[in-house]
Parts: structure tokens; C-alpha cells; sequence
């Protein structure tokens, strides 16, 4: 029976990276097509606490393994742990969320197993062992059904695509003795900006600015705060220095899918377009009626942002 | 100091990229070609570090013919020399690191830059491969925050330092929710993210030399790496059309239709 083997990620500060949540959801998939056993692993140097939450998800078991070596994630390190695990489990898919992380580290997982893999993937296709992938190519302009031919298949999972998978089963959870491996890379340190807003790829509302804001994001932060919404932006105006390229959405940032997405001065270059298109409803503020911004948008609006924003803000308060 | 660049040739990001109506691919005509940005990124951090540290910067492309055209542009912007896998038809990303490993293993490089990913297949895997199958540390998605518009910005610490007994690199890398600091025993391979650098533009002189400047010629053959994909691409489509929306005339009226009608707020 095929296995299927979602990592898990856990956050610099220990707790549970969401985005893996989603990933599982997407195992889950995967493993009823194949005909298949869903499995998660996670390893760190204290995972146990992350373990108890991934046991309600619906897998078969939870492998957690602990070491001291693996306090600070790198590639170096987690890949041959979990490498060892895989070939132990003999799994078949092994997959994880596409965040940075999971970016990062899956591939060198995959080098190690000697695998082919498929970045970002949106689908599951066919059946029992005869499964494809789909995923975007040319930002997003194109999807292409890809087929892997090595025996172990690696795959990241683009969240937004997929439900977080919920309460349903207790999974055993089993722990293993990582391999850890000399490394010679180090952790020097990582520098963490620090929002109290949500997380730009959680958030059910993102309210980003383009180069039209000048740089002066008041108003969108503002809106944002209003509507307990994420902060995001276009690579213009991270590149600009402007706010930190952690907000930037698009095919080179984030990815990101909420129910209310609010560009304001945004063009909408196809870039930017890879990041949000999968927003349940887009609004687009641009003052150009040609801006390509509004070919995606569900309600576009041609005026000043400097002038709507604080107006839609006004509004939006007479609805409380 | 000795660092290897790889330049591969892909679609002007500005394209209007269309899938042929058989799904067997994208419709080619009128399409221009460049260097991946990443990989431009790449050669002016290579370049940049060995105006500092002394060497050479060696580029190198996997392509047919065609891509001579990237190596000839990264030589004009300064690199070296250029090796040229000549290669027709498909690659996975397998094969990519084979070749480049092989390409390594050859020229001994301190260091290998490649972008953190190419805009046509946007994979994200070839740099990360690469460590893998050379067993050297990995830098991915190196990134400095240099703004074109403040002097300030400009100014700030380098993403790649190379200690002063030439042994480590320190990288800076652009990760969710913040950057991370890294240090790779040397030789290892770093991928660029976009706001490393500004790529300079290459000058007339520059493009004058860079038709004198060697290409070294090399396949897969010679190179004993066996390219049979492992990844098939079976069918390419275009992704569903978004349906057409409305403009609204006024904020009242877009706050009614959120409410009302989207039911967002
Ligand atoms: C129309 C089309 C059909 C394809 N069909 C197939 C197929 O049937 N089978 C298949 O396996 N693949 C196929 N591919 C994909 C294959 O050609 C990819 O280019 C290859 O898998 C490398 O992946 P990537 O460029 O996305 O790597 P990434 O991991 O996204 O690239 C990262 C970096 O690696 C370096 N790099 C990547 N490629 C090169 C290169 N050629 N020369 C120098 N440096 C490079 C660059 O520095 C780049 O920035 C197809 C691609 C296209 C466009
Ligand atoms: C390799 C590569 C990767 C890239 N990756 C990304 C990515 O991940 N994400 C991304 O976003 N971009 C990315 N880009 C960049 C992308 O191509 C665009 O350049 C960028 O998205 C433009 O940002 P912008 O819309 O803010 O700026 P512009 O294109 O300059 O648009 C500004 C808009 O604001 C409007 N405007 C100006 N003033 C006002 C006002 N007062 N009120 C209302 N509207 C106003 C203008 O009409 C205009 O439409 C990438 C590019 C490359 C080459």
C-alpha cells in the first residue's frame, strides 16, 4: 500500500507552522487517490509538544524525531534525518508546505533520495499508481500536469490551494532516533518582524499597497487594522525599502488566498497577479482605468487611493 | 577567489506567455529571451565579490545553441569565461545538477551562485540539488533589501561576506517572517533571492570584450551524465479565466456590493 508523508514545520518559536495543516489536508488527498496511508513526520529538538496537536488530524502515525543537532533548522541536518525516515517507512510521496522552509529543505531531500520533485503543486490527478501533478509555470500563465517516474516522488504543497485538515482519528505517535550528520553550515542567528497583524498567508482579509502609495502605507495599515486584515505589498515597493520584503506577494513572494483581497495602487502586473489570484473576492483602488489590475478584480474603483481608503474606511464603520 | 554563475535563458518576464492550443507547450514566436533575473543577480554578486577578494567568475548555461547569447551577456557584464553545456530538448532538474555538478567537480570553484529559482519553470530546486549531490553547505535565497532609491539602503551589510581568512561565507536569507543569518564552510552553493543586488548594466566596452572572451564548449556526453528526464510534462493549459467584474462608481457603492453581495464585511 502506497505511504504518503507530510513534514511538518514548526515555527522558530516551537509552535505549529499553519501552513502544515493545509499541506496534511493535501496528504490526506493524495492518500485516498493512491489508495493509500497518510503519515506525518516532524523532527527538532523538542517537537513533542507540536506532535500532540498533528495526532487529531486524520493520519495513520506521527513520527517525531528529537536531537539536540536539530535546534535550528537547516537543510544540511533535516535531510538526512528525515531521509533515513522515509527509506525506514519505505514511503512512496513526501510532501510539505511551500513555505520557505519547505522551499529549502525539500529539495535537498529529494537530491538525497535521488527523487524527482514538483514545486508548489495546486492538484492531485488520477489514481491508485498512475498520479500526476499540477502546477504553475510562468507565473501562473501556464498549469502543467507533471508526471514523476522515480520511485520516491517529492512534492511542496501551495496552502491556499488546499483545506487545513481537522479533528478526525488519534494517530499513533512513534518516536525514532534522527540521523543527524556533521554540517557545515551553522545557524548565526534570524531576525524575526515582529507584526501584530495576522500572517499574510492566514489572514481571511489582505489589504496590500503598490508604488501608488508613495511609500506612505498609513492608510492601508490603518484599513488593515480595521478589518483585522493582513498587511501585503507589491515587489515595487519592497524593493523600494519602503516595508519589509516579507509582505511581498506574488510569483517570487507569497502566495496568498484570502476571502477579501485589497489592492491599492497595484497595477497588476502578472508577477504580482501569481501571488493573489486565487483571492475569493479582489477589489482593485488604481487610478488608471487601463490598470490591469481590474481585469482580475471582482469590484474595481477608479479614483485616488488617498481619498478612498479613508472614505472606505468611514464606511465600513457605519456597518458595525 | 574562483565562483561559478549559472545563467540560464528564459522568457522576458514582460511576455505574453500563451499555451499552444494542444497543450504541448508555449506558442514560441515573438517571445525575446533573457537570463533568468536570479541568475543576473547572481553574476553581479559574483562579480562583486571578486573586485574584493581577487579571481575569476566563471558562467555557465545547459542549452542548445541559443543560450551562448546569456553567457555572452554575462560575459559582457564582466564574468570571465563561459562553459556551455550544449544540450537540445528537455531537462529535468535532476539532470541540471548532475551536469553542474559535473561542471564543479571540473573548474573547483570556492563558491557556486545560482538564482533561487527561473521564471519559466519556477521550481526552486536546482541550487539545493546541487549541495546535495556535492555534500556542501547551502545558502538559499540570499537577500539584502538593496533599494534603488536610498543611498541609506545601499549602504547596509552585504548579504554574502566572506571572512577574512577565506574559509566561510556569511548569507543573509530572506525567509518567512524575517531574515536569517547562515555561515558555510567554503566551497558551497548560495541561490539569490531578488533584492541582493542591483545587476549593472553591461557597458560597450564590456559588450566589445565579451566577443573575445572564451566559451568553453562541453555535453552531456563528455560530461558522463545520463539527462533521461525523470519529470514529464504531459500537458500544459491556461489557467481558468477569473469571470469579468464590475466597476464601481463611487465607495458607497462598493462597501454595498462587499456586504451585500460578496458578503465579505
Ligand atoms: C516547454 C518546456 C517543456 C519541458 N519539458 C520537460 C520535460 O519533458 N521533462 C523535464 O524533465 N523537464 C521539462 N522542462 C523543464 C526543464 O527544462 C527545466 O528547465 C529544468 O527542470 C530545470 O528546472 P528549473 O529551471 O525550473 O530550475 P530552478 O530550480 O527553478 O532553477 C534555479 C536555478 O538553477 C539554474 N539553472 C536551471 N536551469 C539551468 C540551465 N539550463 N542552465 C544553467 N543554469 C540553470 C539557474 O541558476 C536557475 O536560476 C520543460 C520546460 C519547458 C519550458
Ligand atoms: C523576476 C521578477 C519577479 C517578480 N516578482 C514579483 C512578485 O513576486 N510580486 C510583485 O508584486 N511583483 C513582482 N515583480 C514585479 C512586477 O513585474 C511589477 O513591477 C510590480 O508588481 C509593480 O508593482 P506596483 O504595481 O506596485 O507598481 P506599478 O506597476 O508602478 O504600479 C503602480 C500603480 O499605482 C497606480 N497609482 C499611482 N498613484 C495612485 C494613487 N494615488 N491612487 C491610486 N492608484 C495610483 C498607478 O496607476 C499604477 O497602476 C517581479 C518582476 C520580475 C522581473
Amino acid at each position: 500500500m502506497p505511504t504518503v508523508l507530510i513534514i511538518a514545520e514548526q515555527q522558530p518559536d516551537g509552535s505549529l507552522r499553519k501552513a502544515t495543516l493545509n499541506a496534511i489536508g493535501a496528504g490526506k488527498q493524495l492518500a485516498e487517490k493512491a489508495g493509500g496511508e497518510l503519515h506525518i513526520a516532524l523532527v527538532g529538538k523538542d517537537p513533542a509538544k507540536v506532535a500532540d496537536e498533528l495526532k487529531g488530524t486524520g493520519a495513520k502515525a506521527v513520527h517525531v524525531g528529537a536531537a539536540p543537532e536539530l535546534e535550528h533548522y537547516l537543510a544540511e541536518t533535516y535531510a538526512p534525518a528525515l531521509a533515513a525516515l522515509v527509506q525506514e517507512l519505505k514511503a512512496d510521496y513526501v510532501g510539505m508546505a511551500s513555505t520557505a522552509q519547505g522551499k529549502d529543505l525539500m529539495p535537498r531531500l529529494a537530491a538525497r533520495l535521488r527523487a524527482a520533485m514538483a514545486t508548489d503543486v495546486m492538484a492531485f490527478n488520477g489514481g491508485g499508481a498512475d498520479i500526476t501533478f499540477t502546477r504553475p509555470m510562468w507565473a501562473g500563465n501556464v498549469f502543467a500536469e507533471v508526471k514523476l517516474t522515480t520511485p520516491v516522488k517529492v512534492f511542496t504543497l501551495r496552502a491556499t490551494e488546499f483545506t487545513a485538515a481537522a479533528g478526525g482519528g488519534s494517530a499513533e505517535v512513534k518516536t525514532f532516533t534522527p540521523k543527524v550528520e556533521a554540517s557545515k553550515t551553522k545557524f548565526v542567528d534570524f531576525k524575526e518582524v515582529k507584526s501584530a497583524r495576522p500572517e499574510l498567508t492566514e489572514a481571511r482579509v489582505v489589504v496590500s499597497g503598490g508604488r501608488g502609495t508613495k511609500g506612505d502605507f498609513k492608510e492601508i495599515e490603518a484599513l488593515a487594522d480595521d478589518l483585522g486584515a493582513a498587511v501585503g505589498a507589491s515587489r515595487a515597493v519592497c524593493d523600494a525599502g519602503w516595508v519589509p520584503n516579507d509582505l511581498q506577494v506574488g510569483q517570487t513572494g507569497k502566495v496568498v488566498a484570502p476571502a477579501l483581497y485589497i489592492a491599492a495602487g497595484i497595477s497588476g502586473a502578472i508577477q504580482h497577479l501569481a501571488g493573489m489570484k486565487s483571492s475569493k473576492t479582489i477589489v482593485a483602488i488604481n487610478k488608471d482605468p487601463e490598470a490591469p489590475i481590474f481585469q482580475v478584480a471582482d469590484y474595481g474603483i477608479v479614483a485616488d487611493l488617498f481619498k478612498v481608503l479613508p472614505e472606505l474606511r468611514a464606511e465600513l464603520g457605519k456597518l458595525k | 577567489m574562483k565562483i561559478l554563475v549559472t545563467a540560464k535563458r528564459v522568457e522576458d518576464p514582460e511576455s505574453k506567455i500563451k499555451v499552444k492550443p494542444d497543450g504541448s507547450g508555449i506558442v514560441q514566436e515573438g517571445l525575446k529571451y533573457k537570463i533568468n533575473p536570479f541568475d543576473e543577480i547572481g553574476v553581479e554578486e559574483g562579480l562583486r565579490l571578486v573586485a574584493k577578494h581577487q579571481g575569476e567568475v566563471v558562467v555557465v548555461s545547459i542549452g542548445g545553441k541559443e543560450v551562448q547569447e546569456q553567457l555572452r551577456h554575462a560575459l559582457a557584464m564582466g564574468a570571465h569565461r563561459a562553459v556551455w553545456v550544449n544540450h537540445t530538448g528537455p531537462l529535468d532538474q535532476l539532470a541540471i545538477a548532475g551536469l553542474l555538478q559535473k561542471v564543479v567537480e571540473k573548474e573547483k570553484p570556492d563558491l557556486v551562485i545560482l538564482g533561487k529559482q527561473s521564471i519559466d519553470d519556477d521550481q526552486n530546486q536546482v541550487g539545493q540539488y546541487l549541495a546535495e549531490f556535492l555534500g556542501w553547505g547551502q545558502a538559499t535565497f540570499a537577500s539584502k533589501v538593496e533599494s534603488a532609491e536610498s543611498e541609506q539602503e545601499k549602504n547596509k551589510v552585504p548579504a554574502l561576506v566572506v571572512s577574512a581568512d577565506g574559509k566561510s561565507v556569511r548569507v543573509i536569507r530572506e525567509v518567512d517572517n524575517g531574515l536569517a543569518t547562515v555561515e558555510c564552510q567554503l566551497p558551497a552553493v548560495v541561490t539569490t533571492d531578488l533584492r541582493l543586488n542591483q545587476p549593472r548594466y553591461a557597458s560597450l566596452p564590456g559588450i566589445m570584450k565579451a566577443k573575445s572572451k572564451p566559451i568553453e564548449e562541453l555535453t552531456p556526453a563528455k560530461l558522463a551524465v545520463d539527462v533521461t528526464p525523470a519529470i514529464q510534462v504531459l500537458k500544459m493549459s491556461a489557467p481558468p479565466a477569473r469571470k469579468a467584474g464590475i466597476k464601481v462608481a463611487d465607495v458607497p457603492a462598493l462597501v454595498e456590493k462587499l456586504h451585500n453581495e460578496a458578503k465579505v464585511v
